[in-house]
């Protein structure tokens, strides 16, 4: 075991991802300069210059070469520079690196990571610092995934490389330096689809993912100051959602805060609170919160927190579905 | 160009002048090359033809389900660039690619069938007309969003040069492409990479319903930007076979030795309209006409001929594929629609398309 933070143990992930001669890099500043967040810093030395690529900024070249990659026969793993800048790419994720399977009648795959810092962190507004995983999530044969601790990120990056279907793998951008933990020194995998429940409670399901697991273990921490045990649930993959851990949680506690950093309005959130409404509704003791961000652009550093979830919110909310 | 815009009114691109096609190079007829390979070209260009036309009969017959884009008159293309690459290499195409499939050797059988909507069709019936794709015959797929498949092309030409082996990826897509970003951003990628790559424009004149060049800042769509990506400008023409051949072979040459990318913009003509709710009225008097009298079949018949092909041998071919032709056509028709729940497979690698694994 070793303490990482969690752009130490993505760079581990992507090193041993490197040793399948299949895979290879491919992105904006991510072979010389490590990329933005330095996630990928010193493998173009260790693997060379044919599998760590600099690309241009191209972000429709990028994809496009990784996927065509990916249907001859490697296993790429693309570096979006940040969420807002994905979109240039939309096409060839949305209506080709998802539909090849079915369009080809399953003959052709498209085992292809595409990495993608995303949420709020430096301050740098809108794309740099956006949370549009719904967007990603609403598309059919796209698998979407987000760890929330290094031990996570590690296992489910390889995962990621080994699935056999695209996968948009979300890194929040807070958590990158921030969140440390042991992650072992052996190889290992953690199944995509697979939520996690983090810390046991019976008095009401916090569910959360990503950036936003933060401030659900602090908002769990205080509750328990005031008697409250909450049961911490991170999401790790928001597709394939893991219906049945949520459910078998929430049945079990009956009340239910789901949180994200992304706005309210058809995000993911409210699937999550769907599902629990359409197969637990009987076992509710209060209604379905939802502690989000706005329905809004995100801005610029100052008015950061008051975009992002607090934990005072997360804490708000928890006594309000306790109180019903 | 102003002036010309005024003249022309919001929906009068036929009362432009007209575009017609230079007149044959005969000069073609001394290229040095093999004439099995010349009446293979033939041959592909009768399957190519005669196949199109039975999808314009059976659409008339309201038996072709969605759209349909079909490659009447630009036969030649596919079949010279399809008789300069080797089965293993790749070939990515348009929403217009029945004829880059067929030429592939994909079976008409599967590819009428699919047309049909059919379960024996080369995609269940689920694809149509616009996605054509065979993993066999490296048929990467036909892409129906203008310029996509450049980009995915490179990758599948960089994965080609990871892996050490010399296969090549060829690229179709129309003059209308090359004012998308995608197209812009493959050459950058294509060049800088050195990719074994090749770019075929088929300028057929129009984008959709529009002639490209009342849009596009340049003359010729793709070669004139070639030069801007370090490439040299290949402008041929498209309805000869043996010329698109030879540009083909050349560019094959280049991409499996290393030499990278190659651009070729081959002048052709779509004898119909853009897709079969399309009557083609945009196109100025006489054009389809001169472009008719430059059918590049007729004319490679004749050069056949000239070369001292029996002309018994050409009308076995033309027969052997017009009985092909019918064959697919009953094989098509036999087959049945796919049951509804073909609907819920293959979405994910488990074959189904639930959100669990």
């Amino acid at each position: 075991m070793t303490e990482l933070n969690m752009a130490q143990a993505l760079n581990a992930a992507l090193d041993r991802a490197l040793a399948d001669e299949r895979v290879v890099l491919l992105g904006e500043d991510i072979g010389q300069t490590g990329g933005v967040f330095r996630v990928s810093d010193g493998l173009l030395e260790k693997h060379g210059p044919d599998r760590v690529i600099d690309t241009p900024v191209s972000e429709a070249g990028i994809v496009g070469a990784a996927y065509g990659m990916a249907v001859a026969g490697l296993r790429p793993i693309a570096e979006m520079q940040f969420m807002g800048f994905s979109y240039p790419a939309f096409d060839q994720i949305i209506s080709h690196v998802s539909r090849i399977r079915n369009r080809s009648r399953h003959r052709f795959t498209a085992p292809l990571v595409i990495r993608v810092p995303y949420g709020a962190g430096i301050g740098a507004a809108e794309h740099h610092s956006e949370s549009t995983e719904a967007l990603y999530a609403h598309i059919p044969g796209l698998k979407v995934v987000v760890p929330s601790t290094p031990h996570d990120a590690y296992g489910l990056l390889l995962a990621a490389v080994d699935d056999p279907d695209p996968v948009i793998f979300l890194e929040p951008i807070r958590l990158y330096r921030s969140a440390r933990g042991e992650v072992p020194e052996e190889p290992y995998t953690v199944p995509i689809g697979t939520a996690k429940v983090e810390k046991p409670g019976s008095d009401v399901t916090i569910i959360a993912y990503g950036s936003m697991m933060r401030e659900a273990r602090a908002a769990a921490t205080e509750l328990a100051q005031s008697d409250i045990d909450a049961e911490l649930l991170d999401v790790r993959t928001i597709i394939p959602f893991d219906t049945e851990t949520v459910l078998e949680s929430v049945t079990r506690t009956g009340r239910a805060v789901v949180v994200h950093e992304a706005p309210r309005t058809a995000g993911f959130g409210a699937e999550i609170a769907a599902q629990i409404y359409e197969h637990a509704f009987y076992s509710l003791l209060a209604p379905v919160e939802r502690v989000t961000g706005w329905d809004t652009v995100v801005p610029l550093r100052r008015a950061e927190q008051h975009y992002v979830p607090s934990v005072g919110r997360v804490v708000a909310a928890v006594h309000r579905v306790m109180e019903t | 160009m102003s002036t010309d815009r005024a003249e022309a009114g919001r929906h009068d691109f036929a009362l432009r002048p007209s575009r017609p096609p230079a007149p044959v190079d005969h000069a073609n007829e001394d290229l040095p090359i093999p004439l099995e390979t010349r009446v293979e070209m033939y041959r592909l260009q009768q399957e190519l033809r005669q196949f199109e036309k039975r999808a314009y009969d059976l659409f008339m017959q309201n038996l072709v389900k969605g759209t349909s884009h079909l490659s009447l008159g630009q036969e030649a293309v596919a079949a010279g660039v399809a008789a300069a690459i080797r089965p293993d290499d790749y070939t990515f195409a348009t929403y217009r690619g029945h004829a880059h499939t067929l030429a592939r050797g994909v079976g008409m059988g599967p590819v009428m069938a699919e047309l049909l909507g059919r379960e024996d069709g080369l995609l269940g019936g689920k694809g149509g007309s616009m996605h054509l794709t065979s993993v066999e015959h490296g048929m990467m797929g036909s892409y129906a969003i203008v310029g996509a498949h450049l980009c995915i092309a490179n990758g599948a030409a960089w994965s080609a040069q990871i892996r050490g082996t010399d296969q090549v990826a060829v690229a179709f897509f129309g003059d209308g492409t090359t004012n998308i970003g995608a197209f812009h951003e493959a050459l950058n990628f294509a060049v800088v990479w050195k990719l074994p790559v090749i770019f075929v424009c088929e300028n057929n004149l129009y984008m959709e319903y529009t002639p490209s060049d009342f849009v596009t800042a340049v003359p010729h769509p793709a070669a004139d930007r070639a030069p801007a990506y370090g490439l040299e400008a290949v402008l041929v023409d498209g309805n000869d076979a043996d010329a698109v051949y030879e540009a083909a072979r050349k560019a094959v040459e280049l991409a499996r030795s290393g030499g990278g990318p190659s651009l070729i913009e081959a002048m052709t003509y779509r004898h119909g309209g853009h897709s079969r709710a399309d009557p083609g009225k945009y196109r100025p008097d006489g054009e389809v006409d001169a472009w008719l009298e430059r059918d590049p079949i007729p004319m490679y018949h004749q050069r056949l001929l000239r070369l001292g092909v029996a002309e018994g041998q050409l009308t076995e071919i033309q027969q052997e594929v017009a009985q092909r032709v019918d064959d697919a056509t009953e094989y098509a028709k036999a087959s049945a629609p796919p049951g509804d729940a073909a609907l819920m497979t293959d979405v994910w690698a488990d074959g189904g398309s639930a959100w669990r694994n």
